[in-house]
């Protein structure tokens, strides 16, 4: 039912404005990484950390262009699996 | 095992006393929101630990926020302590953003029809409640994704704890005799079906289930309007739901709208990619018309059970009991049994069952025993279905992380 879409999305974003509140870490590539809102809210993105490392993030941001079809442009994939990786990521060296 | 145990327990019981310092202290330090270690079970990502909150959704308890938008909420653990899990704290899961508003009742309708339907009909609300037999049935509803969020390695996804289930009495109208009056086609395959919300952005697949149609033709299949005796909460489906007792969530399809019967295995990406399993991994039943690639659609739950009486790190009084108590469940041939081990599954004994609330629901199993002596404990229970199954000493690894049904060890230090 995709009709209705557009309007009730409006409505239920509104109802949950607490998602606002869900920051990303803010270093370089941020802003890249913000256009994932225009299907999520970002607490996807702390939830899947930090276990998926560069490879692993990059696979989820592809899934994301290739299969949900999110409105992200391809030279974007390498800046926001970096700064997924960098901020979200894997320790590189666990303790 | 036995001689690395103490070492264990120790740390165990220090991280508990270090999480009652903590609260003491302050909120800063205080046990995190939704944590399965407490469970004696593995935890969640530490991301994932950070990031949840308590949060009420409009006409619900507070639950455990795992994401706002698509709203995904589980239920705490404290609820299951009930047989039947309240309206509002029913945990919470949608795949895609475009959900819609309170539907009101009056302008919900359901479509049925398809290339293997005789004839296409629609129907009103009014119209199904008014022409076809009630039918209840109570169920549990649980995500395959349940506990996705313990699994060794972690997997991408919704990190669920334990609480992406909940067990409700559900009241509504047979599928099976709403197909009938639309009427099947010899060639039909599977029933597909559709619900009021959709993606955030068109180019996104709509979520979209099918079931074979011979399930979809028991008598337990229902299009419930109710739960627990009252209309179903919007966020779990209003005005109606598929109930599919047995197998798991993704099949229950909420704001139900449209139900096609089809010749032709549905294809869409929630059928033929997500929710799958790699194939015979698990001794479920196969959905035969979807046998196209190496791996299988998953189907229904495994036997599992949650102890909700302990806490890992508990400390217990000697002299006391031991109270173990909990909800045992599988996808319908019924609990046999639950066995408790309060010595690390060394040995084990038959829990006490509480009342069958139907052979889909919560099982109620308990078992008391007085903590005798001093040291540490731990505490297994471990379910047995009818047919034999039982569950998961170690994790069954999968890479979409469905079916966690290992036994919790809840460490308990007797003082």
């Amino acid at each position: 039912m995709r009709i209705l879409g557009a309007v009730l999305l409006i409505a239920s974003a509104s109802a949950l404005a607490q998602e606002d509140k869900v920051v990303l870490k803010d270093a370089p590539g941020r802003d890249k990484a913000q256009q994932c809102i225009a299907c999520h809210s970002l607490d996807y993105i702390p939830m899947n950390s930090r276990f998926l490392d560069k490879a692993g993030w990059t696979a989820s941001v592809n899934k994301m262009i290739n299969v949900f079809g999110a409105p992200i442009a391809k030279e974007d994939v390498e800046a926001i699996a970096t700064y997924l990786a960098e901020n979200y990521g894997k320790p590189v060296n666990p303790k | 095992v036995k001689a690395r145990k103490p070492d264990l327990v120790r740390r165990h019981l220090l991280q508990g006393a270090g999480a009652l310092g903590a609260l003491a202290a302050g909120r800063a330090l205080s046990a995190p929101v939704g944590g399965t270690a407490s469970l004696g079970l593995a935890e969640l990502p530490d991301g994932t630990l950070a990031e949840q909150t308590l949060y009420a959704l409009p006409g619900k308890l507070p639950l455990i926020k795992k994401t706002f938008r698509p709203p995904n909420f589980e239920t705490p653990v404290e609820y299951f302590r009930t047989p039947i899990t309240p309206n509002k704290a029913f945990f919470v899961r949608y795949h895609l953003a475009g959900i819609p508003q309170p539907i009101k009742a009056a302008d919900w309708s359901l479509s049925v029809d398809g290339d293997s339907a005789e004839r296409p009909l629609k129907f009103t609300l009014e119209q199904l409640k008014k022409e076809f037999q009630p039918a209840q049935v109570t169920a549990v509803c649980q995500c395959s994704g349940n506990r996705r969020g313990l699994f060794e390695p972690h997997v991408a996804g919704v990190e669920w704890g334990a609480g992406a289930m909940g067990n409700a009495l559900w009241r509504g109208v047979r599928l099976k005799d709403v197909l009938a009056r639309a009427g099947i086609k010899s060639g039909a395959l599977e029933v597909v079906m559709d619900g009021a919300d959709g993606p955030a952005i068109p180019k996104t697949p709509d979520f979209v289930k099918s079931l074979p149609i011979d399930v979809a033709m028991t008598d337990d299949v229902l299009i419930a309007f109710e739960m627990n005796g009252q209309p179903l909460p919007h966020w779990n489906g209003f005005p109606a739901r598929l109930i599919v007792p047995g197998w798991t969530g993704t099949y229950w399809v909420k704001h139900l709208s449209s139900v096609r019967v089809v010749s032709a295995p549905e294809k869409n990406f929630w059928m033929s990619t997500a929710y799958r399993l790699p194939r015979g991994l698990f001794q479920t039943p196969t959905f035969k018309s979807q046998l196209y690639s190496p791996n299988e659609p998953i189907t229904t739950m495994v036997v599992n059970s949650l102890v909700v009486s302990l806490k890992n790190g508990q400390q217990i009084q000697r002299g006391k009991p031991i109270d173990v108590r909990g909800v045992a469940w599988d996808r319908g041939n019924g609990i046999a049994k639950v066995e408790v081990s309060t010595d690390t599954g060394s040995t084990w004994k038959p829990a006490k069952l509480g009342k069958e609330h139907g052979r889909y629901g919560f099982r109620e199993f308990s078992l008391s025993e007085p903590a005798r002596e001093s040291g540490s404990r731990v505490i297994m229970a471990r379910a047995t279905s009818n047919s034999g199954e039982t569950q998961a000493e170690h994790l069954v690894f999968n890479p979409a992380g469905y079916h966690h049904n290992v036994i919790q060890r809840i460490y308990v230090e007797i003082v």
